[in-house]
């Protein structure tokens, strides 16, 4: 079975390295959708049923963390994991990450190994590494 | 702490560790100049990115613009020939993850820091201002026959300002 993913970065070029390592992993993964923000994503998750999302924390509108504590607050998203992705390694952040229920960090830049390491657990038909 | 030194250290290993995973390239560090002003008229690609807290500055990445579409080529896995908006945003991703990087660093002695988004320039004879009077620590990295340069300014925001180490609570996310 196949689970769809959803990408979360103001940056275009780091969604379509993401889409592209997230296809070089091998798990089944469907439909990656892409999003420039987390007002975006929460539209679009309003939607489309993910299995994961992936999402960068500093982000105009609304940066990942708003992102997070929404998904966590809202009754049919909470349940979804959220890897952060993101160049923050400060402590407050991932701290803030950690305490609002984020499943996983993976810091910029990352490698395709990295990215597989990390979602390992996280999508049905994987264990965790 | 030494700013100059730590600065200079933290962008190597920025730029190094950014190419080597991401790109799959090899880097060499370059000179270190220190200059007391902002980069002089610019022809090219420049992406500036702001950081602020106790300390506030301003870190930038310049290069040409065949460098902008060499590395936004690399970095995508596309053919890059003239600077479009996906050449502006693979160097303003550069940029964020170096001094992204160098910020990471800099907070084990200075405290938190924050990060601005990214804002690029492309153009011909142009040129910058800081409002900030300190000096820039630049760096020059060269990739293969390319180089390109980081630069960052920094300086204490308030005068409680110190260069003591920061001591963060503990907090960890599941690997």
């Amino acid at each position: 079975m196949e689970s769809d993913v959803l990408v979360v970065d103001d940056s275009a070029a780091i969604r379509k390295i993401l889409q592209r390592v997230l296809r070089q992993t091998g798990m089944a993964i469907g439909n990656i959708f892409e999003a420039g923000d987390g007002k975006e994503a929460l539209a679009l998750l309003g939607q489309q049923k993910v299995s994961l999302v992936m999402t960068d924390i500093n982000m105009p509108n609304m940066d990942g963390l708003q992102l997070l504590a929404a998904m966590k607050g809202a009754p049919d998203l909470s349940t979804i994991p959220v890897v952060m992705v993101t160049t923050e390694g400060g402590e407050a952040k991932v701290g803030e990450a950690v305490r609002l229920g984020a499943a996983g960090y993976v810091r910029k830049p990352f490698s395709a190994d990295q990215i597989k390491e990390k979602l390992a657990g996280f999508l049905p038909g994987t264990t965790p590494s | 702490m030494n700013l100059k030194d730590d600065l200079v250290r933290s962008f190597s290993h920025a730029v190094e560790e950014l190419f080597s995973t991401m790109l799959g390239a090899k880097v060499v560090p370059g000179e270190v100049t220190v200059e007391h002003q902002a980069p002089d008229a610019h022809d090219g690609v420049i992406s500036i990115i702001g950081l602020a807290g106790s300390w506030a500055g301003t870190g930038c990445v310049t290069c040409s613009p065949t460098v902008a579409c060499r590395f936004c080529s690399q970095m995508l896995m596309t053919e890059s020939t003239s600077v479009n908006e996906e050449v502006l945003d693979a160097i303003a991703e550069l940029t964020n993850i170096v001094i992204g990087s160098v910020k990471n660093d800099l907070e084990r002695e200075l405290g938190p820091l924050g990060l601005s988004i990214p804002t690029v320039i492309y153009g011909r004879n142009f040129k910058t201002k800081s409002a900030a009077h300190a000096e820039w620590y630049a760096r020059r990295f060269h990739w293969d026959d390319d180089v390109f340069e980081v630069r960052v300014c920094l300086t204490p925001s308030d005068r409680s300002a110190t260069l003591q180490p920061h001591v963060f609570g503990s907090a960890s996310l599941a690997d």
